[in-house]
């Protein structure tokens, strides 16, 4: 069964989503994620929005985070402060887990969706952190995802918008950060890892068809390799169902 | 600088707010007057409240936003918006960025202070608890904290605005909490708030149907309040569940019965976001002949909100109806 390497890396990040997590996903290809993961192998996982709701229904595909069918069947409807609280409430915000998107990520996992160039004047604005800092701030591990393209992998980020390891191992909690971070990083190409001891990214996987060399050649930066072996492709039931129960329409994929 | 109506006697229980959106709109919002809106990306902006700030001609005003996507964005490509504190401009599929808004920050047209989404909501709670400040846990070591849009000066300059983006200080609790540190947000209190709500009374008594978004704390927040809603219906049809009922009348200064009030945006349970409409203002808004010209006809070139909707057609409205069980259009194409 062929598939696009689009679909590829939406199964990847299914696959790090298990039983019983509390997935925070923003929209687009993080929400097809977190709803496929649930469709195939963590059927008790919960999904919710920084908007408010936990645990919709999610009978359509939502286009936004604020888009009504996040609210249907869900069980509850708050608001943005209720979403946040269960990042960081004592019972629920350990099984969190987050999906975010941006426009830059470095070597440590910190991530850029504000701009690029000068803050005041900046040659390209992004849309902000939004609620991605406060979740890279808060939850104990998060996914990002992201294009694998040389100037979104830079040596600097033009601006820190979300924290990952910041500039290594202890940065977090030197900050003032609670311990978490980024645990990968999925792109179309393959899928980084980040080291125990250094905070640093590595190549954990890289798809069929795809080399080390491959991805090398999309970052700005360097990573190790050694460790990097081919990822398992999709399975004929995960492409199943992601086409037809997740995103039959092609709104997203 | 701030607006010069300040509470209008909304106490008053017996006192019937309801106006027009084109009178509510010219004593409330007034030229470099400090505003919030409510709603989220696509949903229930109160877009017939911005249009009418647009038609007239509102200049240099300070808007507060965590992610109020279509509603800020048009007030931004308007010319309405000076100033914006903001968490997220972006609007969906139909603009990941939002492209009034983008172009005008790259070309130094818009003052931006960047805050998180948590940020902006702890704000404005602060400002409806009246207290100045509120800590988290959010922004430590990134760029949110250290590069400020509004410098130090700037802000020496405007006593309605506070000394300092934010503030990180040692848990003065030690590390009560398992926090070393924490960030402080200022309280916001904007001069007016604008939500448009499911249902209210003649008095302000709203309920809110489906996510609130941060509409309750951005309206206690505000100096003055003006509610679009979709119905206004019996008193005593909202205090029979008063449970329900988000917001009560002693906040609102202003009711205005606008239906479709949200739309290009959703309102639960009454219609869908448009993807069409959405699209094609994404589509004119990348270009700037092509943008004046759309305002010149779909916003400009009508009398009210109901001018706006007489050039969708009814046909249009029809298709993103809400579903009575799920509350949105289903099956909307909404590719």
């Amino acid at each position: 069964m062929g598939y696009t390497l689009q679909e590829m890396m939406t199964i990847m990040a299914a696959r790090e989503i298990h039983n019983g997590d509390i997935v925070f996903c923003g929209t687009g290809i993080s929400m097809v994620a977190a709803m496929a993961a649930k469709h195939i192998n963590a059927p008790d996982s919960i999904i919710f929005f920084e908007t408010g709701p936990i645990d919709p229904r999610l009978e359509e595909i939502p286009m936004a985070v604020a888009d009504p069918r996040v609210m249907y069947g869900a069980a509850s409807n708050g608001g943005l402060l209720e979403a946040f609280a269960t990042m960081q409430n004592r019972k629920t915000g350990r099984r969190v887990i987050g999906i975010l998107g941006a426009a830059q990520v470095d070597r440590y996992g910190n991530l850029n969706s504000t701009c690029i160039g000068e803050y005041a004047q900046p040659e390209i604005r992004f849309p902000g952190s939004g609620g991605a800092c406060d979740v890279a701030s808060f939850v104990p591990r998060y996914l990002i995802f992201i294009q694998h393209e040389k100037r979104k992998f830079p040596v600097r980020l033009d601006y820190l918008t979300s924290p990952g390891y910041l500039d290594g191992p202890g940065a977090r909690e030197r900050e003032g950060l609670l311990p978490g971070g980024p645990t990968a990083v999925i792109t179309n190409l393959g899928v980084m890892h980040f080291d125990d001891d250094t905070k640093e990214t590595y190549l954990a996987f890289y798809y069929p068809g795809v080399t080390p060399r491959d991805i090398l050649d999309n970052m700005e930066f360097s990573v190790d390799v050694s460790r990097a072996a081919e990822a398992a492709p999709p399975t004929e039931v995960e492409l199943t169902i992601l086409r037809e129960r997740v995103d039959p329409h092609k709104l997203i994929l | 600088m701030y607006c010069i109506h300040q509470g209008t006697g909304s106490m008053n229980s017996n006192q019937d707010k309801v106006m027009t959106l084109e009178e509510a709109i010219a004593r409330f919002v007034t030229d470099g007057c400090h505003i919030s809106i409510g709603g989220f990306t696509v949903n229930r902006n109160p877009m017939a409240a911005v249009y009418e700030i647009i038609r007239q001609g509102r200049k240099n005003l300070h808007c507060y936003a965590h992610s109020n996507g279509t509603g800020v964005d048009e007030l931004i490509g308007g010319g309405c918006i000076a100033r914006i504190e903001i968490a997220y401009g972006g609007n969906g599929k139909a603009a990941p960025t939002c492209i009034r808004f983008k172009l005008a920050v790259q070309r130094g047209e818009l003052l931006v202070e960047d805050y998180t989404n948590y940020q902006m909501a702890l704000r404005f709670l602060a400002g409806a608890m009246g207290v100045p400040f509120l800590a988290t846990l959010s922004g430590f070591g990134t760029d949110i904290v250290g590069k400020w849009g509004f410098s130090r000066e700037m802000r020496a300059n405007h006593p309605e605005l506070p000394n300092k983006k934010l503030e990180i200080i040692d848990n003065p609790f030690d590390s009560w909490g398992g926090a070393a540190k924490v960030v402080l947000v200022p309280a916001i209190n904007p001069d007016v708030t604008i939500v448009h709500v499911q249902k209210a009374d003649r008095h302000g008594t709203c309920r809110i149907e489906g996510l609130n978004f941060a509409d309750i704390d951005q309206v206690k927040a505000a100096r003055n309040v003006i509610v679009t809603c979709e119905e206004i219906v019996d008193t005593e049809q909202l205090r029979d569940k008063p449970e329900y009922n988000s917001i009560p009348f002693i906040h609102v200064d202003a009711v205005v019965h606008v239906p479709f009030g949200a739309y290009p945006t959703a309102c639960h349970n009454f219609y869908d976001y448009d993807p069409i409409y959405l699209r094609h203002i994404s589509h004119f808004a990348k270009d700037e002949k092509l943008y004046a010209e759309y305002l010149a006809k779909f916003v400009h070139g009508v009398e009210d909100h109901h001018g706006l909707l007489n050039l969708v057609g009814k046909g249009q409205l029809d298709i993103i109806a809400a579903d009575k069980k799920t509350g949105y259009a289903v099956g909307l194409d909404r590719r």
